[in-house]
């Protein structure tokens, strides 16, 4: 588990809340954990964001979207992108973990269960249509950078996986 | 260490990416399989977002008010340095995953190694970039295992792809005035501390494969310094066509 601290102010985080990761509507980007810090400099709202994988093309909307709802709450925001600490999944908070499930994307596991599970050893990974845990890896590349492809041998339903990275 | 030394240093890391992501976005829709595509086509997007991390970061080095934009797509052919194993083409899937096979390998080692380095921005791109990297590394593995201890016919071709860019392995790590300024400074990774795991995890995996470690002499070289082989020129006027075209163009 990587514990990171973050520094939200209490004025910011409600706004922020708003902002949805553009690829999963579902998840405010608070819940994702890639806001690191969100703080007042000199009455500017000055944000952090972390990406979750390099190449994520979501990055640069998430920056538009958190100056525009900053600006219509009436804040003057400057957002940057900072590499480091790098994101892990357990920066997803329990909110965020069921609001995939429920949007229908299979949460990460913890990095043991999820080597296996994309190793093909062990079927660990729950179905988000059925909940059987008879699926099956498709491949290890989905939709997105963050996800993995799996199928449930059950009711035959295709789901994304949200890959661990720690 | 000199900022013009250090943003050849790291061009010299970042160009092998650049290139590499180029021929994995080749394939977008004509991959052998829909889930073959995506994940080649995922791979070479780590792989651009990465180079952006480093040419962004060279950018901010550079006295010339230069953009990523710049060190993307408006230099020469000779002034590339990725090795020439990136460069070449797809062929078959036999060539691509053999080609991302021998690079994913000594990608991982080399990032795990600069995880170390006495730069702090290059120490947050290896962190971040060695999680998506060992993603890669999994995935071409895994292929040349499928391929190796398949048919026949898999056996063959992925025999033949690894027998045919093995010549190019030694350049890896070859070490340019601008590496070894870099590992003077503490900042650079020595590529010989690699070499021996790196050919001993690229021989494991072609054991599990039942495919033959190719024995060679003769080793081809001359990405590192600018001297590509013939496929070079074709790839850059595809990827530079846009902003060769209208020039200072953005999304």
């Amino acid at each position: 588990m990587i514990e990171e601290k973050v520094h939200i102010s209490a004025e910011l985080e409600p706004i922020l809340k708003q902002v949805s990761d553009p690829e999963i509507p579902v998840l405010s980007i608070i819940d994702l954990g890639v806001v690191r810090s969100a703080e007042f400099n000199n009455g500017i709202a000055e944000v952090k964001i972390t990406p979750t994988y390099s190449g994520c093309p979501a990055m640069d909307v998430i920056g538009d979207d958190i100056k525009a709802a900053l600006l219509e709450a009436g804040y003057e925001a400057k957002v940057d992108l900072i590499l480091s600490p790098a994101w892990s999944t357990d920066w997803i908070t329990e909110e965020g973990r069921q609001a995939l499930e429920d949007y229908g994307i299979a949460a990460p596991l913890e990095a043991s269960a999820d080597k296996k599970a994309l190793l093909g050893e062990t079927q660990v990974v729950k179905c988000t249509n059925c909940k059987s845990k008879n699926t099956q890896m498709v491949s290890q590349f989905g939709s997105t950078a963050c996800k993995a492809l799996f199928k449930c041998n059950d009711c035959q339903e295709p789901f994304d996986y949200f890959k661990c990275l720690i | 260490m000199n900022k013009d030394s250090l943003i050849k240093y790291i061009l010299g890391i970042a160009d092998n990416s650049l290139i590499l992501g180029q021929r994995l976005g080749e394939l977008t829709g004509h991959g052998p399989t829909l889930e073959v595509d995506i994940a080649m086509t995922n791979i070479s997007l780590d792989l651009f977002g990465q180079v952006r991390s480093y040419f962004q970061y060279a950018a901010q080095l550079s006295e010339e008010d230069k953009t990523e934009d710049d060190f993307a797509f408006l230099r020469t052919e000779r002034e590339y340095v990725n090795v020439l194993l990136v460069e070449q083409p797809n062929r078959d899937f036999g060539y691509t995953i053999a080609r991302q096979f021998l690079f994913d390998h000594f990608h991982f080692l080399l990032l795990n190694e600069m995880q170390n380095s006495k730069d702090e921005t290059l120490v947050a791109i290896a962190k971040k970039s060695l999680k998506e990297v060992s993603y890669h590394r999994r995935f071409s593995s895994d292929w040349v295992k499928r391929l190796g201890d398949g048919t026949e016919e898999s056996k063959r071709k992925i025999q033949l792809a690894i027998n045919d860019l093995w010549r190019f392995t030694e350049e890896l790590f070859q070490k340019t005035d601008a590496d070894l300024e870099a590992i003077k400074a503490g900042i650079g990774v020595e590529t010989d501390r690699i070499k021996a795991k790196y050919l001993e995890n690229v021989s494991a995996v072609l054991e599990e494969a039942t495919l033959q470690k190719p024995e060679l002499e003769f080793f081809q070289e001359g990405g590192k310094k600018g001297i590509h082989s013939e496929h070079m020129g074709y790839l850059l006027s595809d990827m530079q066509y846009m902003q060769r075209t209208y020039p200072g163009m953005k999304w």
